[in-house]
């Protein structure tokens, strides 16, 4: 079985603490005049992503490259996977190739895991249809940690289609760990009941008011009502009962901020001013991206790495 | 001709209701007598001391995949897979290519069995034509042909027009509709019961009222047209309590159970291993304790396996793109001896029915009994037998089990089938 990175809920705290801790190491070489280090020199790494991706695979090869690591990048429309080739069979002629690790997105939640289950080649998820996004989470918790000094005790919204969103999942499961006041909000139809049993200290809200009210950390999520098989509702009704306006942020702590994993739709989940706000960190979250994947990667792919795998 | 006494075997045969040490003498096929110290004088012996002998099992619920699917399981290698699990007949769903939705689709498949099957084979018509859910299918010229049911399995009748209609016809050629329950469009896109699982892993859910909607339709449907009807593979708490409800209305109203259903639920699945997809999917542990409730309290009728083999290839991949369905005729046993019958929760007596007179009442086969002259179908088994089940062995031509690995107390020794014994177990 290859020790990669398939999601965030079979981490421990420590392992979470761990990746944080040397994404903080990371942070300042993204903005040093040189930035390649050679932790990974002479590795190799796969970015293999099915479904369209601009800032994550972005963010991976970045990492990677910054680490001294060569990466190749394959999308799946470039790819034998449109000639007709099943998954497992792609798999297997990359991992044929040797890399030291696929970072994967695919739109089946649960891909990675089948495929981690046969195959040597550590896998990273980046992004499993509506399951999880490991690195996603680990970076959000970087940037909330930014601004303030422990998870503990914060309240977090989460806020839009939280049926459909990997975001939402890995966040759950993250700040758990951290026992951190989880609130979940959005139309009744995409937020299931039982998301209650699948981490401690969630609750569950309709009310967008209700959600906010007290929070630390304000979570938008993307909202794709187009790709939705039945949308709850119009996009117009949409905004006006889900979407983040200014008046909104009344309700939040004084310094609560504003999140967003990325690409925004103005006007669709957020205004055009929150997007703009100055306590928005929706480009921090970015930057952090970078930094955090450098740490998931060092901790996958680096020499110590190896030992583990073994062991 | 050829005759074989069964020797000092412990007799179950809830048809008469006799439990006890008897040998049984098969004589042309047929069943000669049952009783104690019977003379085998020229006669093949068994010796069943400290095993348990039964009338034949029968699996009202299988997909052999021919004509048409023979990449995935024959009739042959289906049959084979039966006899090893200790059944001597099946019923096989229409679901094939073509469809056996007519009669020259269902002499093909009695006379495909004849040849090659080492079991009894009784097909299931389609309700509807290629179980399209619109025009009715040719009903009376498949029951003039062998069918002993139809039953539009995997692809529901979603009118509930055409539904009674159907009901309406099977009522007049005396023939039960067996119903897979499923609203499609509450299920639609579903890959695994609606629940904190399927929340947890992303998975999209089969609601349990998908099915629930379908169970109540269909009692009402029948109470309006006096046809038999018969829920396949039962799976809701609120199925089984309004399946209960029928029958004390005095409806002809019946159910089955498969032993996956009663052995597993969705907490017990193997994140996205496809051999945990079917439908309808693992449900809650309260519901497995619903479907185990109304087999101890007699609201299930039968245990049936849902036998539905697919290639390792198509089971290979994303587990939303891979098909439901798993196999299970060599498993069934085993499980309902390890499930229900070593937890305490039902009689010996009550578990042969499951699989024998229940079924064949369901059905109208004049088998499933140890009566003298009827069939001399017999299995015998051992309810102390461990043993491990490795799919890789298995006679289907399929691997897709759950149950690949598992340790079990209790199994099939030999199966018998019209005096001829057609598989036992290798010690």
């Amino acid at each position: 079985m290859s020790v990669g990175l398939l999601g965030i809920e079979e981490l421990t705290r420590p392992e979470v603490e761990a990746i944080l801790q040397r994404a903080r190491f990371f942070q300042p070489v993204q903005t040093q005049p040189f930035k390649k280090l050679d932790t990974l020199r002479g590795k190799m790494i796969v970015n293999l992503f099915f479904e369209a991706s601009t800032r994550t695979r972005t963010s991976f090869e970045i990492a990677a490259k910054r680490l001294g690591a060569d990466t190749v990048s394959i999308t799946a429309s470039g790819s034998s996977v449109s000639k007709g080739e099943s998954l497992v069979d792609t798999l297997n002629t990359l991992a044929a190739m040797h890399p030291d690790a696929i970072v994967m997105r695919h739109s089946a939640s649960g891909a990675p895991h089948f495929l981690a289950r046969h195959l040597v080649t550590p896998i990273i998820n980046a992004g499993d249809g509506t399951h999880e996004h490991p690195t996603q989470a680990l970076l959000d918790a970087l940037t909330i940690l930014d601004r303030r000094p422990a998870l503990e005790g914060l309240r977090v919204a989460i806020i839009g289609d939280i049926a459909h969103s990997r975001v939402a999942r890995s966040n759950v499961h993250l700040l758990a760990k951290f026992g951190v006041d989880i609130v979940l909000c959005g139309p009744a139809s995409l937020l299931p009941p039982e998301l209650v049993e699948i981490a401690q200290g969630v609750s569950l809200t309709t009310d967008m008011s209700e959600a906010i009210a007290g929070a630390d950390v304000v979570m938008m999520l993307r909202v794709q009502l187009e790709r939705l098989h039945d949308p709850p509702l119009s996009a117009g009704e949409y905004f006006q009962f889900y979407g983040l306006r200014l008046e909104h942020l009344a309700l939040a702590k004084p310094d609560a901020i504003v999140m967003h994993p990325g690409p925004i739709n103005r006007g669709r989940e957020l205004s055009s001013e929150v997007a703009d706000f100055q306590r928005s960190v929706i480009l921090n979250q970015v930057e952090n991206g970078v930094a955090v994947r450098m740490a998931v990667l060092e901790r996958i792919v680096g020499e110590h790495a190896n030992g583990r795998a073994s062991a | 001709m050829s005759s074989l006494v069964i020797k000092n075997g412990h007799v179950v045969d809830p048809a008469s209701g006799r439990e006890g040490p008897s040998d049984v003498r098969i004589e042309d096929g047929r069943i000669r007598a049952v009783g104690k110290n019977l003379d085998a004088s020229g006669a093949e012996v068994f010796d069943a001391t400290g095993l348990v002998v039964t009338p034949g099992l029968i699996d009202m619920h299988v997909h052999l995949r021919e004509p048409g699917i023979e990449h995935s399981e024959t009739i042959e290698t289906g049959a084979r897979a039966a006899a090893a699990g200790g059944f001597t007949s099946i019923c096989c769903m229409p679901n094939t290519l073509p469809v056996n939705d007519n009669a020259t689709v269902t002499s093909y498949i009695i006379e495909r069995a004849r040849q090659h099957a080492v079991v009894n084979v009784f097909p299931i018509g389609a309700i509807t034509r290629n179980s399209a859910g619109e025009e009715l299918a040719a009903i009376g010229s498949m029951r003039n042909a062998g069918i002993v049911a139809i039953s539009d399995d995997g692809r529901p009748v979603m009118n509930a027009r055409v539904m009674r209609r159907a009901m309406q016809l099977a009522r007049s050629f005396d023939l039960p509709v067996i119903d897979h329950c499923e609203d499609l469009n509450l299920s639609a896109g579903g890959d695994m019961h609606e629940g904190a699982q399927s929340t947890r892993l992303g998975l999209r859910g089969i609601p349990a009222s998908s099915e629930d909607v379908m169970v109540a339709r269909d009692i009402l449907l029948a109470d309006s047209t006096g046809a038999r009807f018969h829920v396949a593979h039962i799976s809701s708490r609120h199925s089984v309590n309004m399946v209960r409800f029928a029958k004390k209305q005095g409806l002809p109203v019946t159910c089955e159970a498969t032993p996956h259903h009663f052995a597993l639920s969705d907490a017990d699945i193997t994140a996205y291993d496809s051999s945990y997809k079917m439908k309808p999917p693992l449900r809650s542990e309260c519901d497995v304790a619903a479907v185990i409730d109304g087999i101890v309290t007699g609201t299930v009728d039968a245990i049936a396996t849902d036998h539905a083999p697919h290639p390792g290839s198509e089971k290979m991949q994303e587990f939303e793109k891979c098909p439901f369905g798993i196999i299970g005729l060599e498993t069934a046993l085993a499980l309902s001896l390890e499930k229900l019958y070593h937890t305490q929760k039902i009689s010996l007596m009550r578990l042969v029915e499951l699989f024998t007179t229940g079924p064949a009442r369901i059905l109208g086969l004049n088998r499933g009994t140890l009566a003298t002259g009827g069939p001399g179908d017999v299995t015998i088994f051992d309810p102390e037998l461990e043993w491990t089940y490795d799919v890789n062995r298995s006679y289907s031509k399929s691997r897709n089990s759950p149950f690949d690995g598992w340790q079990l107390r209790g199994g099939p020794v030999a199966t018998i089938v019209a005096g001829v014994v057609v598989w036992r177990r290798e010690t």
